[in-house]
């Protein structure tokens, strides 16, 4: 797959991931292990791309006697996925499309 | 491997990263231990879930941007002490000098190149433009009565005609040719920086 267009899709993973609830690493790692495996280094990196566009926000909480960082989305980050939803309304209707001989077949 | 074996290699690893980032990321990693852990894998079993450290460092390192790197590399480790500053300071009419000489000489090298492609287009430009003229000094010379000189102005345009060709020829290969030397050079010192910083 195209490295831009994979690297936007795990964007609106992750902040899918946080959406109902602010979540932990771990957590939005086994979350999203049933549609698609992500290895701990990229999970960094979309977390801290994601924070630096102000699309989601960290805070520290004590957790067992550690802390543990916790992510939160925010209105720019609900807004991504509604764009997203947008986007792909419109990527699906061209798939249609560009199958459509093959279905003839 | 114990978590700590585990943030002692990977810390040992990382060392050439800004410190910031490096403690950053390994308390991103060490939390990711301390949760598997905690949903009942065994220490060991929980580090082994996470990757080898290589592999790690290896794929933070080719993520950093390199500017990044080589500021960090450039950037001395501790505080300059006072008397290598006075030392910089002092010596800087010599070393300032020096590199701008060596910098001035590989401009230089890289202009003579470029001068020698322009004289080989003046010399395909002076022969191209030999040949209409002698066709048109033959005509005067014709018309004027003298056919002998008329001829051998028309040869003399003709041969520089033909010139001209291979002139053309070689001077587009010189074009092509330092082109693609200046894009190789370039390429090549790109590499050297990225070698450096991975290896």
């Amino acid at each position: 797959m195209d490295i831009q267009l994979k690297r936007g899709l795990l964007d609106v993973c992750v902040l899918s991931a946080i959406k109902t609830e602010d979540s932990y690493g771990y957590k939005i790692i086994k979350d999203m292990k049933p549609y698609i495996e992500m290895s701990e280094s990229t999970l960094y990196t979309i977390l801290k791309r994601l924070e630096l566009a102000k699309m989601l926000t960290v805070r520290s909480c004590e957790h067992g006697g550690r802390l543990r960082k916790y992510y939160h989305i925010t209105e720019a980050g609900l807004k991504r996925i509604e764009d997203f939803k947008e986007e792909w309304r419109e990527v699906m209707s061209i798939y249609k499309f560009v199958t459509k001989e093959d279905k003839n077949d | 491997m114990t978590k700590q074996e585990f943030i002692n290699e990977l810390e040992s690893k990382l060392s050439r990263l800004p410190q910031k980032e490096a403690s950053e990321r390994i308390s991103f990693y060490c939390e990711m231990i301390d949760d598997r852990i905690e949903e009942g894998l065994s220490e060991e079993d929980a580090v082994a879930d996470i990757g080898t450290t290589d592999e790690i460092a290896s794929q933070i390192v080719s993520e950093i941007p390199l500017s990044k790197l080589v500021t960090n590399k450039v950037k001395p480790k501790r505080a300059l002490r006072a008397w290598e500053i006075v030392l910089i300071a002092v010596g800087s009419p010599i070393w300032i000098t020096l590199l701008a000489v060596a910098f001035a000489v590989i401009i230089t090298l890289y202009a003579v190149l470029w001068v020698l492609v322009v004289c080989a287009w003046a010399v395909f430009a002076s022969l191209a433009a030999c040949a209409p003229a002698g066709i048109a000094l033959c005509v005067i010379f014709i018309v004027s009565g003298n056919l002998t000189t008329g001829l051998a102005m028309l040869g003399a345009g003709l041969v520089c005609g033909g010139l001209a060709i291979f002139a053309f020829i070689g001077s587009k290969a010189a074009t092509e040719g330092v082109v693609l030397l200046t894009k190789t050079v370039i390429l090549g010192i790109k590499h050297c920086f990225v070698k450096k910083e991975e290896a």
